[in-house]
């Protein structure tokens, strides 16, 4: 059997099941697809600091799994990243560099910068020659001023005044490319990235439902989710569907009561 | 499905190779400990296998720490469980439900490579799961009673099910409140 039987294993992937993968579909079984982000994640710089957008629908095929997820994930106390492609891929690649900094961070005894952040994605997405499929909109600010860069999924990098990433990209970028300018203040940040994230909602079909705002100023980082809903449920009937008890047809029905777990408290400490 | 301070887990209980039955009593809802369970849907061989593996895991962490995992955490170990396999990965879509702190519902699903997606209403997953959203975004209300919850998660089922060639004979419905845990077919 494999490792993980014996112990946990180390980390990394581990490929034992490609092989068996191979076989399952050239004998027809269909892989199941992923779940994708199918996204728009836009970031600008503001005269203080970083404004992060994204919307917040997650795709799997042509159906939507789910209405509100998040998408703009927690790096550093001063740097957050959005992410687009591959869910999985992107909350599990943010998560491990999230835990790398902290660690980073324990070491030097200094706020983490976000360049270090960058490396620290980019080679990882590069040894991966891309197959983890994480399209990244890093900002944040640190004590060498705002940043913002955008990592593609082979492992390369820019750094922009202003950025989106995603299906999206394009509604967003035009928003961008007519209405920024240096120098915008909080609420004309917040405006425009909201605007931009609305256009790819609307434009696109694998953006939707809510936007979120990710505002990251020196020494204050606001996390506005849903900061705008301009996808309301308004479908749904104010009756909805009420079933009569006993409606449906019930084989055969087994109640087993919890029991209250029996807390043993421990008795003194050890004393030498 | 998530209720009033309860939440229900429902399955199908066919087994089949294609179109070819091969059982209708298999059984995809698994307990990993009284408050807490995970449906397993896809590769019947990949659903055996990493429900071994989860009981495994979850009975050394009962023995290093002295308590039930919380859903939370349960999570989370069944999202790296599954990434870790990202390029040869177990083709199996998790539902896991449980109750939290303070009996507080948590719902939550992922894709084969371990996607989290939590929820405050209702997950699926499976072969019918493009009926099943429709069929649970249509019946759900927030904060049902458990009774109600049973008729709503079982209507949803029997409707979706209904309408997929794969999926069928018969369901299998968990409920579980704080103080009891209800089992129907």
């Amino acid at each position: 059997m494999t490792g993980a039987m014996d112990l946990p294993p180390k980390g990394g992937f581990s490929y034992d099941y490609c092989r068996r993968n191979a076989m399952l579909a050239d004998k027809g079984l269909k892989m199941p697809g992923f779940l994708k982000t199918g996204t728009t994640i836009v970031g600008l710089v503001f005269q203080d600091g970083v404004v992060l957008g994204a919307d917040t629908r997650a795709t799997e095929g042509p159906i939507v799994a789910d209405k509100n997820c998040e998408k703009i994930h927690f790096m550093a106390p001063n740097i957050y990243c959005c992410g687009a492609g591959t869910a999985a891929d992107t909350e599990a690649v943010t998560d491990m560099v999230s835990s790398q900094l902290q660690l980073h961070r324990y070491a030097t005894g200094r706020e983490s910068r976000v360049v270090t952040a960058l490396t620290l994605l980019k080679s990882h997405l590069f040894s991966y020659q891309g197959h983890v499929s994480a399209a990244l909109v890093l900002g944040g600010v640190d004590v060498t001023g705002p940043h913002l860069h955008t990592v593609y999924p082979h492992g390369s990098t820019d750094t922009l005044p202003f950025a989106t990433m995603g299906s999206g990209s394009l509604a967003a970028m035009s928003v961008f490319e007519s209405q920024y300018k240096e120098g915008l203040t909080r609420e004309e940040g917040i405006k425009l990235v909201a605007d931009a994230i609305r256009a790819g909602i609307f434009n696109d079909l694998g953006s939707g439902s809510n936007v979120d705002v990710c505002v990251i100023t020196k020494g204050k980082t606001e996390y506005l989710r849903n900061h705008q809903l301009p996808n309301p449920r308004t479908y749904a009937s104010s009756k909805g569907y009420s079933f009569t008890k006993g409606q449906t047809e019930v084989l055969y029905t087994k109640i087993t009561q919890l029991k209250p777990k029996v807390e043993v408290t421990e008795g003194d400490a050890m004393e030498e | 499905m998530v209720g009033k301070n309860c939440f229900a887990i429902a399955s199908d209980r066919r087994l089949g190779v294609q179109l070819q039955t091969v059982a209708t009593d298999f059984q995809r809802v698994f307990k990993i400990h009284d408050k807490l369970y995970i449906g397993l849907s896809g590769l019947a061989t990949d659903v055996q296998t990493l429900y071994q593996r989860l009981v495994f895991r979850h009975k050394l962490y009962q023995l290093r720490e002295e308590r039930d995992m919380k859903p939370q955490t349960f999570a989370s170990l069944v999202s790296a469980l599954l990434y870790e396999k990202r390029f040869g990965p177990y083709f199996c879509q998790p539902v896991i439900a449980g109750l939290g702190e303070d009996n507080e519902p948590f719902i939550c699903t992922m894709d084969c490579i371990g996607a989290k997606e939590l929820a405050k209403d209702f997950v699926v997953s499976g072969t019918a799961s493009e009926s099943l959203y429709g069929a649970c975004e249509s019946m759900y209300k927030p904060n049902m009673e458990p009774e109600e919850l049973f008729e709503t998660v079982s209507q949803a089922l029997q409707a979706s099910v209904d309408r997929d060639c794969l999926s069928g004979w018969g369901g299998y419905v968990l409920v579980v409140t704080p103080t009891e845990i209800q089992e129907r077919g």
